[in-house]
């Protein structure tokens, strides 16, 4: 459970030093009607819905943290034989970043209010991410043709698990890509447009990074990164 | 005494308005609705309704082991399986949706000054997928082989083979997805909890002005966001296990002379995830409850809070504790010394800011003006229950006094005490307090009094003399027990004891359920702020509440909120948005 524990300290350092902010030593009970210097204390100015993404991020982070710690804990079991993974998953890394890379180049078109550069990064960037998609799908099948089942291995359990819920979640991505795509062809606020480029932006990078993460780890570097660490401290 | 200039009249120029979503028919006002008020009521009508259905299982349960042999038609298997789904409905689909779902959504945004949660849209999608996660749950218990009985805990390898009810039929692989899709619909919702307590906040309520109650649903919302993914993974790959044969969890194993095709897996894996999720949970249901409770013993003793900030820090310090002690619950697991020693340690210490809290509580009530009424009787019931469940979990937390009471009847007791009875009470305690603003009436005192002294005396009653049976050494999760040796003829009476209060009390709860509904129209006019409150959910233009909460301009916030009892003030109270200084001279508490 020490990859979620670590996980869960950034998140804690991370509220410790909002905590830090927001005045938790005040004396409320003499502080009457000084209302109007708070101002700074009511509320972040960032866009409402970044906090929440950020929010559901850190939950999603979470998920993720916690199939990890399940990952090696399983591992440390005698019957683990550790599948080979299809070259195909370089190139669907490949095209993932290209996908975020698309992303940034709306946020960044957006920002500067060039509707077609958004028009063509969002186009771009929802074609990569349905790529990556298939790219998975083909790499599961080049597996099970292999005959490394689901169920004949926990690493291949594991692989097929964590891989199929990034999937998902990439997947769901789509929903919020698509209505912006929508909104961005049909005349939507460029300030409205610009939030949810650059909500699906985060978001992407995020699921990027989650990627590279469970890259490492089903390709077993995580694995020998951990051994490496724990022989500097013993 | 700090330099204190009183600015009567800021205006609300910086109040950010937000775009309200209007109705337009029947089905989107009542049905299909984005105000957080009226989710909050579907939520806590559909968790009470299901709440329902976990008593009657109780019920049931307490019939068996009072009179053993008596009723035909509850075989073990389906004792097993009315524990189990009593267990899970209670700490899941009743605490947790009506603290989380029902307070938070009702409260949140009328106690921080906000017109609506921040994603309406989600919200609404939150109670549908929370509804939905009920009707798989009470599905199962018309599928074939009936719901799972493997235990609230649902361990395996157990839980998924032949022997256990549900295990090869339905019953597990609805049970487990109906918990998957409450911890979806669950996310949904706590985003927008905390999320409106950090933008939602009006102008003025800073985040050490807001009444405890939102500390304590914040941080169990975000106490709740982290732990339940732990939950949702152990679903999912238990979920695998049962349905396409994989072996996370499950070892090599010989079931009925055929070995299974399972390998190799890892049950003690599952008992981390699930108690990961599993400790939070406890406090996930326990703080909402200490915040409420504190504003309760305020406001119906007429006097500020004691130590607002040791409060507030106290409800971090155990959010941030409570991940670090799960495995308290695997003494017996055969884990390493050294773990159990690391976990004691922290059990231990998660009771100092608890105690803190009860201190707290106790101080506000001294010298107090305390007002006797429904509300302040559940709260001063939780704070002896509380303390009672919680010594108890002294004893447990301390691996060497664990380990022989493990598994006993004394664990059902201090469970039942510190995480059943005493949120229950502030629960009761709540309804009991803000029911006048919901429907504008007050509820029925008589029968309030009634349901109290029943509920409060008949819990002790049904509670206590488990402890009793747990020492004496009586297992539980067994349906039958007749011919043990240590089931001695007192601990029989007993047992037919308990189980009579257990209906004397559940009859209570009817009364209870009969007053909530007649006084809806029958009670006696509330008015806007019957408990002449400080917290700005009283302070609203209309009772109810109408859409949008404050009428045309947000209440600005200019104290926090426990100005009882003030000295120089006209009232003895001073509500939030009321601007000026009354007490020059007040001392800090």
């Amino acid at each position: 459970m020490s990859v979620i524990l670590v996980f869960l300290l950034v998140i804690a350092g991370f509220a410790g030093w909002w905590l830090s902010h927001q005045r938790l030593t005040a004396k409320p009970w003499l502080e009457q009607g000084l209302a109007g210097d708070f101002v700074g204390f009511d509320r972040s100015a960032l866009p409402t819905a970044k906090i929440g993404l950020g929010v559901f991020l850190a939950v999603v982070g979470c998920l993720f943290s916690l199939f990890t710690s399940a990952y090696f804990m399983r591992m440390g079991l005698p019957d683990w034989q550790p599948l080979p993974l299809p070259r195909l998953l370089w190139l669907n890394t490949g095209v993932l970043v290209l996908s975020s890379v698309a992303l940034q180049c709306a946020v960044i078109a957006a920002r500067k209010g060039q509707i077609d550069n958004v028009r063509l990064g969002l186009a771009t960037a929802g074609l990569t991410t349905l790529a990556f998609l298939v790219g998975q799908l083909m790499a599961w099948r080049q597996l099970t043709a292999d005959g490394y089942l689901l169920a004949s291995n926990p690493a291949n359990s594991f692989f097929y698990l964590i891989t199929g819920m990034h999937g998902l979640h990439i997947l769901g991505g789509l929903v919020g890509l698509g209505r912006t795509s929508i909104g961005a062809w049909n005349g939507a606020r460029p300030q409205r447009l610009r939030l949810s480029v650059e909500l699906c932006a985060m978001y992407w990078h995020f699921l990027l990074f989650v990627w590279l993460c469970i890259f490492a780890l089903l390709a077993g570097w995580a694995a020998t990164f951990i051994d490496i660490c724990r022989q500097l401290l013993t | 005494m700090v330099d204190v200039t009183p600015a009567d009249a800021v205006p609300p120029a910086e109040v950010g308005e937000v775009e309200l979503y209007h109705p337009h028919s029947w089905w989107t006002k009542y049905v299909f609705s984005q105000d957080a008020k009226v989710i909050a009521v579907q939520y806590s009508a559909t968790a009470t309704a299901i709440g329902l259905v976990a008593l009657v299982l109780s019920w049931l349960m307490r019939l068996q082991l009072g009179f053993p042999g008596t009723f035909d038609f509850i075989t073990p298997e389906a004792y097993y399986q009315f524990i189990t789904m009593h267990g899970m409905i209670m700490v899941i689909y009743l605490l947790t949706a009506l603290f989380l779902g029902g307070f938070g959504n009702y409260l949140i945004p009328l106690m921080v000054g906000a017109r609506d949660m921040v994603f309406p849209y989600v919200n609404m999608l939150s109670y549908w997928v929370y509804l939905l996660a009920v009707l798989v749950l009470v599905s199962s218990f018309f599928a074939p082989g009936g719901p799972t009985g493997a235990g609230w805990t649902l361990y395996p390898p157990q839980a998924i083979m032949t022997g256990t009810p549900g295990g090869q039929d339905w019953g597990i692989i609805l049970m487990l997805s109906s918990l998957i899709l409450f911890i979806i619909g669950f996310t949904m919702g706590g985003l927008n909890y905390v999320v409106t307590v950090l933008q939602g906040r009006t102008r003025g309520m800073t985040l050490m002005r807001l009444p405890l109650t939102v500390w304590g649903i914040f941080t169990a919302t975000v106490m709740a966001l982290l732990a339940f993914p732990a939950l949702f993974v152990a679903c999912v790959m238990m979920l695998l296990d049962r349905a396409l044969g994989t072996s996370f969890f499950m070892p090599a194993i010989v079931e009925m002379g055929q070995q299974l095709q399972h390998n190799g897996g890892s049950p003690i894996l599952f008992q981390h995830l699930f108690w990961f999720f599993g400790h939070p949970e406890v406090y996930i249901v326990a703080l909402p409850a200490f915040g409420i409770v504190s504003d309760l013993i305020s406001t119906h003793a007429r006097k500020n809070i004691f130590g607002y900030r040791m409060m507030v820090w106290a409800i971090i310090a155990i959010g941030a504790l409570s991940f670090v002690v799960w495995a308290h619950h695997m003494y017996v697991s055969g884990m390493h010394p050294y773990f159990g020693f690391f976990f004691a340690t922290t059990t231990l210490i998660i009771a100092v800011p608890t105690a803190i809290k009860v201190y707290n509580w106790v101080l506000t009530l001294w010298r107090g003006d305390i007002h006797l009424t429904i509300p302040m009787l559940f709260a001063l019931a939780f704070i002896v229950t509380f303390v009672n469940g919680g010594l108890t979990g002294l004893f447990l937390g301390n691996v060497v006094v664990d380990v022989p009471l493990s598994d006993t009847m004394f664990v059902v007791a201090h469970f039942h005490m510190v995480m059943g009875v005493a949120p229950i009470l502030v629960i009761f305690g709540a309804i009991y307090h803000w029911y006048p603003k919901v429907t504008g009436r007050m509820l029925d005192e008589t029968l309030g009094k009634f349901h109290f002294w029943v509920t409060f005396l008949g819990a002790y009653l049904i509670f206590f003399p488990m402890h009793y049976l747990g020492l004496m050494g009586i297992p539980r999760r067994y349906a039958e027990l007749t011919d043990m040796t240590i089931m001695t003829e007192s601990a029989h009476h007993l047992n037919s004891f308990i189980s009579i209060m257990a209906f004397i009390v559940g009859f209570a709860q009817m009364v209870f359920l009969f007053n909530l509904i007649w006084s809806i129209r029958h009670g006696r006019e509330a008015g806007g702020n019957p408990w002449r409150a400080t917290t700005l959910e009283w302070q609203t233009p209309q009772t109810p509440p109408a859409h949008g909460n404050f009428g045309k301009e947000l209440p600005i916030v200019y104290r926090w909120a426990y100005d009882y009892s003030v000295p120089g003030a006209k009232e003895d109270f001073i509500p939030q948005n009321v601007p000026g200084d009354f007490a020059p001279s007040k001392e800090p508490s």
